[in-house]
């Protein structure tokens, strides 16, 4: 399994990189997890491949004012292990931790798996969950996009060509939010067939805030607003969890259908509900 | 086009002119000589061409050899100290952690990390950090024993 052969470039800046991607027969090298077999079953082959290990900066969590900045080369292990992360949005890192396996979250990054999109991702259902804001720089500058309108398609993001991933912002969690990842995992990948990351805020004996992301249900993760409402209206988590998927798009193939996915969905979205209130304070 | 690649294996520096598509495994096992890291599926799925990179395991069936230019990395065959085996090593063999020995080389790199980052790991914890390496004869039961008999002992 031998690619089709390739220049590789290891630019210092961005600059620099946004110039090697200039004329459109590049691809950018993150963590090489979702490229390289890709390259190696001659799906993809670029002319050049511009690895962005070397750019400064690209890797850094930082925190400030009430919102934390993951750089997009930030690896899925160094995101699971973050203290900010852990202590700022726990949820983003409960979902890193559910990522393939160690030598998987190792080298893959943020930056690269929502560059990707796979429909069965697991980070998007955080990344909505969170309402993250993705950050894209090009030659004419930088621009975000929120994470809810970034994901369009399979494979297919609001990016334009020569736009780079630099960042994903998120609002901090409050203290008091309960969170949960769930994912079902496929047997023989690991990738969710569905994963389901809730928020949930309580007030008195209500709730007073919910967020549900879902992914692998169908072509693109996406945000469950009518189970959102009926939680935040006191409808309960049974009502609020049998709504989720309701009049989305699935995906379906010989492991699972859409139907099945879409009930998974529901299943899972109950027992995230569940778990995220026993966690809220 | 050919470039020239300069990394450390196992503590000594290796330079050498390599064609950017050529796989790290590749690379190791037939330009430096390293027949440790076994290639399973050269797929990602089976971790048995897992080394580690900076002291992280990666599977080098999924890295180009470019991409570990200047990096340092270990294999199995770097394990040893004048014939004494390490303690993960030591411990698969009194175990019986190894049936063929296929994953072998592969599962005690990733064994090493999982101990690094969690030095007294729970069952489920090693379970769970030894998920992308396979192993078709073990049934992982005394994988797993060897893991905790490492960390039981003080560490890899
Ligand atoms: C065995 C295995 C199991 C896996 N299991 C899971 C799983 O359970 N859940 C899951 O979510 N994922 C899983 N993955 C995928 C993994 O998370 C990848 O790391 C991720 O999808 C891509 O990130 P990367 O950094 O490796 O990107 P790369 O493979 O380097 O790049 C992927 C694509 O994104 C582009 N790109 C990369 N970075 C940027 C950027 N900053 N800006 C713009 N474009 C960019 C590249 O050009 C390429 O097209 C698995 C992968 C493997 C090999
Ligand atoms: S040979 Fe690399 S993961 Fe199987
Ligand atoms: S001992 Fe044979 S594959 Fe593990």
């Amino acid at each position: 399994m031998i690619s089709n052969a390739f220049s590789y470039h290891t630019p210092e800046t961005l600059e620099e990189a946004l110039a090697m991607l200039e004329d459109g027969g590049g691809k950018i090298l993150a963590g090489g997890m979702s490229l390289i077999p890709l390259m190696k079953l001659r799906l993809a082959s670029p002319e050049s491949v511009v690895d962005l290990r070397r750019i400064p900066g690209l890797k850094a969590i930082t925190e400030e004012g009430g919102a934390v900045r993951i750089g997009a080369m930030a690896t899925h292990h160094e995101i699971e292990i973050s203290p900010v992360i852990r202590g700022k949005c726990p949820l983003l890192g409960e979902a890193a931790s559910a990522i393939g396996d160690i030598q998987v979250r190792n080298m893959g990054t943020i930056g690269g798996s929502v560059a990707h999109a796979d429909p069965a991702a697991d980070y998007p259902a955080a990344l909505v969950a969170l309402e993250a804001r993705i950050r894209l720089r090009s030659a004419n500058g930088e621009r975000t996009v929120e994470a809810s309108e970034f994901f369009v398609d399979a494979f297919t993001t609001a990016m334009e060509a020569g736009e780079i991933v630099v960042a994903i912002e998120v609002k901090e969690e409050e203290a008091s939010e309960g969170f949960k990842y769930e994912k079902v995992a496929h047997p023989a990948s690991g990738f969710p067939v569905v994963g389901v990351a809730v928020r949930v805020k309580k007030s008195g004996a209500g709730i007073a805030m919910a967020r549900i992301g879902v992914t692998g249900m169908g072509p693109h993760a996406f945000r469950a607003r009518n189970a959102e409402a009926l939680l935040e209206g006191g409808a309960g988590a049974a009502a609020a969890a049998a709504v989720v998927g309701e009049g989305e798009e699935t995906n379906s193939d010989l492991y699972a259908s859409g139907e099945y996915r879409r009930h998974l969905a529901r299943v899972h979205a109950g027992r995230a509900i569940a778990a995220a209130l026993t966690r809220a304070l | 086009m050919k470039q020239t690649l300069t990394l450390t294996i196992n503590g000594k520096s290796y330079s050498d002119e390599v064609e950017p598509r050529l796989l790290l495994i590749h690379y190791l096992r037939e330009v430096a000589g390293l027949t440790g890291p076994h290639i399973g599926c050269e797929t990602s799925i089976c971790g048995a061409c897992t080394v580690m990179l900076d002291g992280m395991a990666v599977k080098s069936c999924t890295m180009f050899a470019v991409q570990a230019e200047g990096r340092s990395v270990l294999t199995i065959e770097g394990l040893a100290q004048n014939g004494k085996l390490d303690p993960l090593q030591e411990a698969f063999w009194n175990e019986h952690a190894l049936q063929c020995g296929f994953c072998t080389p592969g599962m005690i790199m990733t064994a090493r990390q999982l101990l690094a980052d969690n030095p007294s790991p729970s069952e489920q914890e090693i379970r769970h950090g030894l998920e992308g390496n396979l192993c078709r004869c073990t049934g992982y039961q005394h994988i797993v024993n060897a893991v905790k008999a490492v960390a039981k002992a003080g560490g890899a």
